[in-house]
């Protein structure tokens, strides 16, 4: 009898361990098939691997802290990536190249971040419960108001001179911009190759620092305090704590390294397409963060890692796959397209499964205390 | 007296006086920006035609206390597998039409019912789980318009290419079928669709009739208050899974009407982005997260397409600006937001 009960308790456990890390598993079953059928060589994966995790980790990292207060997934970030590129666009105009201009986008960025995270971190306070979607709301909603300033404002309230910037009728930005001036400068600054793959040493030296300033920022009182939060916003509160403080920091702290994040992606890329490099910002690395295991209330730098690892390996290889099962490229790029919006919506719908499902055996359990 | 106005405010919500009364705005700027006033009205009637239905579609939803049809796209696919299968079958006027109406239902009765059952899992965060779960159906079926064996040469690539086009005429179909119904024709520029206004109206009178049953009745319990629904002894998963049935196929129902009134069917990517513009008509119609009715439909498609269809024309001959378009982004988007700050709804 005994003997039942921890075997079947056992299995129990295997079957958590499963259900916890469905996405990753999936999507790793997808890949071990899509890879042979992409015909493409090892080194040639390994390559784009490497770049795009260099071009992409940071971004997802800045996820990490507002999991941690409790307000899930932040979609918001997409408000950190505008403005990063709004001091793109200043640099080009004023010509300021290499890794000076990089340093400057930095220093133009970080208030207008702070200042759009601070709106954020106070729209979300007011949605409690409903932050992922009003998160994402949001992001639209000031992509609204981004089109307006980069298209009506630039150029004829802000001064913008640079005539390759500037639409013809004399205001407004163009589509695409050229960043010739920082291509690549963090990339080539500290880097060397192996056999072929080319690793930009700075850039992950700079992502490692980030891991360590969250591992550290975890163990600071306001890293506990954030942590409290997240767990309880009343027994926080009862501990002292301005709770809709430390929520609005936490956001103000991840569009600030989603900022970043958008000036190292957009650097190396080359271009910014001015009306489109942010918008799927939110949507791509939150699907990354969760195909490497991490879910609404929890989400670590291991996540990020492997995430980005999977999801931009599936990136690269699902094209190529596609067009060799079905002969249609095509269907490839649909199927990413379909895994990144799938894994979010799978992931969302089995945490609220779950919470309803303690929220229920909460009710039994307070039902028999009566 | 100050209080008093502030309750009216309240009462009334900010952002729809101030969408209200920009569109008195436009409309009274219009005559001086070179436009035809009657033109206008004609615009803004045919849109209400044309998007009316698919906003009435949310009611159920709202009523039965899912909150707004994020997931939309669910009954947009079945209305569009309608409207392609019919004209697949070569089916012409209103034949063609009912038909795209009849194929849609049947498949928006199997998609709302699964929908149904996901909703009843994830109660509380019904929002933005069906916000994702509509992304990943648009993206799903945009494998199948690649792959599903339709034959029509008005739907596939005349040659080379594969699967379905990204836009599909349905002129020569049922392009208008309704709208040309008992058409009144008031002037040069102001044509009455007649058939759109009154299949708004039928449906409409449906839905309020639905809602006088006792089965409508039930859902609306549920919406406000579902531990006294449970206690009357009424199945409350069950009652929000008819409303999410009945939404969803209110809602196929509209994006063929839309088509029917557009002239077009959009696949692939086309759907994505739908729901937001006609929840943010909803919303600007006075409805809020938990509490919708037919007049709000009303005020809100025709405030909400009164915009859209007047600020580009009117802004920008003025202004020799097209900030129509990012103006619409605020609106739209802002509106949403709005309205999720405001209802703290109990679980």
């Amino acid at each position: 009898m005994r003997n039942n009960n921890l075997t079947k308790r056992s299995v129990g456990k295997i079957i958590n361990v499963l259900l916890n890390n469905t996405v990753p598993i999936v999507i790793l079953l997808i890949l071990v098939f899509a890879i042979p059928l992409s015909n493409l060589s090892g080194t040639f994966i390994i390559r784009e691997i490497v770049t795009r995790l260099s071009r992409n980790l940071f971004l997802i990292l800045s996820l990490i802290i507002p999991v941690l207060a409790g307000m899930g997934m932040n979609f918001s970030i997409v408000l950190g990536a505008m403005s990063a590129q709004i001091a793109i666009i200043f640099i080009t105009d004023w010509g300021i190249i290499g890794i000076q201009g990089v340093l400057l986008a930095i220093l133009i960025s970080t208030p207008i971040a702070i200042l759009l995270g601070f709106f954020a971190g106070i729209i979300l306070n007011k949605a409690k419960g409903k932050e992922m979607v009003t998160g994402f709301m949001l992001s639209f909603f000031v992509n609204g108001i981004y089109q307006i300033f980069v298209l009506f404002i630039m150029g004829s309230l802000i001064p913008i001179s640079n005539s390759e910037i500037l639409l013809d009728k004399g205001y407004g930005i163009r589509n695409t911009i050229n960043l010739i001036g920082i291509r690549q400068v963090l990339d080539n600054l500290i880097a060397f190759d192996i056999k072929g793959v080319r690793i930009p040493i700075l850039l992950f030296l700079i992502i490692g620092l980030l891991c360590i300033f969250i591992i550290w920022f975890k163990k600071t009182k306001l890293g506990h305090e954030i942590n409290t939060v997240g767990q309880d916003n009343d027994i926080s509160a009862y501990m002292g704590i301005n709770v809709g403080k430390i929520r609005i920091l936490s956001i103000v702290i991840s569009t600030i390294l989603a900022c970043y994040g958008q000036i190292i992606f957009l650097q190396n890329i080359g271009t910014l397409t001015v009306y489109d490099s942010h918008i799927q910002v939110g949507v791509f690395t939150i699907a990354a963060i969760l195909v490497g295991g991490a879910s609404v209330t929890s989400a670590n730098i291991g996540n990020a890692i492997i995430g980005a690892i999977l999801f931009h390996a599936m990136f690269v290889v699902s094209p190529l796959a596609g067009k060799t099962l079905i002969g249609n490229a095509q269907i490839g790029e649909y199927f990413r397209v379909f895994i990144s919006y799938g894994v979010i919506a799978f992931s969302l719908a089995v945490y609220a499964w779950r919470e309803r499902i303690e929220e229920k055996r909460d009710e039994i359990t307070k039902g028999n205390e009566i | 007296m100050k209080l008093e106005i502030k309750k009216i405010i309240e009462n009334f919500s900010l952002p729809r006086i101030i969408v209200f009364l920009f569109l008195l705005f436009l409309l009274i700027l219009t005559p001086f920006s070179g436009l035809r006033f009657d033109s206008t009205i004609n615009d803004i009637i045919v849109r209400f035609g044309m998007n009316g239905v698919l906003v009435l579609s949310l009611i159920p939803m709202v009523k039965s206390g899912c909150g707004l049809n994020f997931g939309l796209q669910l009954s947009i696919i079945p209305g569009l597998l309608g409207a392609i299968i019919s004209i697949e079958m070569g089916l012409r006027n209103f034949i063609g039409f009912f038909a795209a109406i009849g194929i849609a239902i049947f498949f928006a009765v199997i998609s709302g019912y699964l929908y149904g059952l996901l909703l009843n899992k994830v109660k509380g965060n019904e929002m933005v789980v069906a916000t994702y779960v509509g992304f990943s159906i648009v993206s799903f079926m945009c494998i199948m318009w690649l792959l599903l064996p339709f034959k029509s040469t008005d739907m596939i690539w005349p040659y080379g290419g594969t699967g379905l086009r990204p836009t599909i005429s349905n002129k020569g179909y049922w392009f208008n079928i309704l709208t040309d119904f008992l058409k009144i024709n008031i002037g040069e520029y102001l044509v009455i669709p007649t058939g759109n206004i009154l299949f708004f109206a039928l449906l409409a009178l449906l839905l309020w009739g639905f809602f006088r049953t006792k089965l409508g009745t039930s859902i609306a319990i549920t919406g406000i208050n579902a531990d006294y629904a449970r206690s009357c002894g009424i199945n409350i998963d069950n009652m929000r899974i008819i409303s999410v049935i009945v939404s969803t196929i209110i809602g196929a129902i509209g994006i063929i009407v839309y088509q029917e009134s557009f002239g077009f069917i959009q696949l692939y990517l086309g759907p994505l982005y739908m729901s937001f513009p006609a929840i943010a008509a909803i919303l600007i119609g006075g409805a809020t997260v938990d509490k919708a009715s037919i007049s709000n439909v009303i005020i809100g498609v025709l405030l909400f397409q009164g915009i859209s269809a007047a600020a580009p024309s009117v802004v920008n001959n003025l202004l020799k600006h097209d900030i129509a378009e990012p103006l619409r982004i605020v609106i739209t988007n802002g509106m949403i937001v709005y309205a999720l700050t405001r209802v703290v709804r109990s679980r």
